[in-house]
């Protein structure tokens, strides 16, 4: 996710010190001169990740020590991967399969390539898999796996981040 | 050193060979085949006995046995590689058993008895003071199990990743290379001679789940058993499935994965980046260590063929000369 705030001296650090206070994991803090607010104030972006349920508690700690919080970015599915998923796919609900994950509101199924062969073949897909952190796509993965085993379906899983 | 070998298949005229031809310092003192045996405490002529095994088809005395070898032939390293029986490791584990039992030292390229009786085996050859060594079980000419003993010890050893069977990663090397059907890749490593008539073991990711354990246990000692990988082979997977990964600068490899601190124990076929240090080409096995100290160390080279596991061997038994002078 994406915090933004004012650069005034101070705020920063203030900033910064209760994320790691809610196990956040600060991935960049970017500067840049932001065309909206006046005069010469620069506004910091800090791109975080952080289990999503933490949110509001970060959000007081840091208003706690007088910083205040601009705007908070859509993007949170920091973490993607791709996984391929081989069996009757089609046949076995595709739409529920993605909703499983989707359901979970901490990933999301957002890109699905499917190539079908001749019809009682087994046809094969790509997943393109987003989730808020390192720690929920692992749960993501496990709600397929279970999904996978269930529909008789083989998923070809990622040894380590990709993309 | 006095060494007796037990097989004469790929892998113990390799050994054969390689004594012969190079100057090692080792003499074939017993050998033995299904179906005969021989012994000569001065040293068995090995061209004569290559040359007599080709021809009739077994090498000695049909009235000498293979356990006759063990337990009367005059030697100090007994070099077990008769054929894997993954279920129960006979008749090898008996072999290895009684030779330790004589105080011998063993060296063996069968996956059956250390997949099984690790353990046991270690304790019987500390007990009679001799050395188990078994290099050759786990990708071939790849000296992992030197490394992860000696180069890292040391090392707390946090995971492993291997690319374990030469076969499976020939096969999905063709499928991405040319759009062969899985089927058709099979077919073309059986022609090549990677695979066996049989080649279940193979392509169900057993052999790689095998190979799994015996690293597992050399490592971190918990006595795991093949019943406790989680099995995927790669027999079900498409040309498309490999298409889709292309796609993404992406490929698929069988890879066999340990990792105790999450009770990860698994074989399945998984997607890599094709510049993972792991995505090896044709039937290269490719191992990869994490470790405290050292960080990541990669190993890769061929998994099989005659002179490549004998290299293994001769590796294992020159080790055990040098660590046991005992002046032979
Ligand atoms: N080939 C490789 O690249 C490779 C790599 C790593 C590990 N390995 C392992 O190394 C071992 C040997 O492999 P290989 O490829 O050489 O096998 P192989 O070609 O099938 O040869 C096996 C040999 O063992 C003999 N044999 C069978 N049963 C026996 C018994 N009860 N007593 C004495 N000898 C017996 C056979 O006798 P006959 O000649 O009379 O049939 C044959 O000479 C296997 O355990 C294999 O898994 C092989």
């Amino acid at each position: 996710m994406k915090l933004e705030m004012k650069d005034t001296p101070g705020q920063l650090v203030a900033a910064l010190k209760p994320i790691s206070d809610v196990g956040g994991n600060i991935i960049a803090v970017i500067h840049q001169r932001d065309e909206k607010t006046d005069g010469d104030v620069l506004a910091v972006q800090i791109v975080l990740e952080l289990q999503e349920q933490r949110l509001g508690e970060l959000l007081s700690l840091i208003k706690g020590q007088g910083v205040n919080v601009v705007r908070i970015g859509k993007e949170r599915l920091l973490y993607k991967q791709t996984v391929i998923m081989i069996g009757h796919i089609m046949h076995t609900d595709l739409g529920d399969t993605v909703d499983r994950i989707d359901c979970t509101g901490y990933a999301e199924v957002t890109e699905l390539t499917m190539v079908m062969p001749a019809i009682s073949e087994p046809s094969s897909a790509r997943l393109v898999i987003r989730a808020v952190n390192k720690e929920d796509m692992e749960q993501a993965l496990g709600i397929l796996r279970g999904v996978a085993k269930e529909k008789n379906l083989l998923i070809i899983e990622p040894l380590e981040g990709i993309g | 050193m006095k060494i007796a070998i037990l097989g004469m298949g790929a892998v113990g005229r390799g050994v054969l060979e390689l004594v012969d031809g190079k100057d090692l310092g080792l003499t074939v003192t017993g050998l033995a085949d299904s179906k005969s045996g021989l012994m000569d405490k001065d040293g068995i002529h090995i061209e004569e006995v290559l040359a007599a095994k080709q021809e009739r088809g077994y090498c000695g005395d049909k009235s000498i046995s293979a356990t006759d070898i063990v337990e009367q032939a005059d030697y100090d390293v007994l070099i077990e590689v008769t054929p894997t029986d993954a279920k129960t490791g006979e008749p090898a584990t008996g072999f290895i058993r009684k030779a330790i039992a004589r105080g011998n030292h063993v060296v063996t390229s069968n996956k059956g008895p250390i997949a099984l009786h690790y353990a046991a085996l270690q304790s019987l050859a500390r007990k009679h003071r001799v050395s188990i060594r078994y290099e050759a079980t786990v990708g071939g000419a790849i000296p992992v199990m030197h490394t992860l003993q000696h180069g890292l010890a040391g090392n707390r050893v946090l995971a492993i990743f291997g690319i374990l069977n030469g076969t499976c990663n020939f096969i999905l090397t063709r499928m991405a290379a040319e759009g062969l059907t899985y089927d058709q890749a099979l077919l073309e490593a059986r022609e090549m001679g990677y695979a066996e008539a049989d080649p279940t073991y193979d392509v169900k990711g057993i052999d790689a789940a095998i190979k799994l354990v015996i690293l597992s246990n050399t490592i971190w000692k918990r006595n795991v058993k093949l019943d406790d990988v989680e099995i995927t082979g790669i027999d079900m997977l498409t040309t498309d499935a490999l298409r889709l990964a292309e796609e993404q600068h992406c490929t698929i490899r069988l890879i066999a994965e340990a990792v105790p601190d999450r009770g990860v124990l698994r074989v399945a076929p998984r997607v890599l980046p094709k510049n993972h240090p792991l995505v090896v080409e044709g039937s290269l096995n490719a191992i990869t260590i994490e470790t405290d100290m050292a960080g990541e160390i990669t190993l890769i080279g061929k998994g099989a063929g005659s002179r490549e596991t004998a290299s293994a061997i001769i590796g294992d038994v020159l080790f055990i000369r040098e660590t046991h002078a005992r002046g032979h």
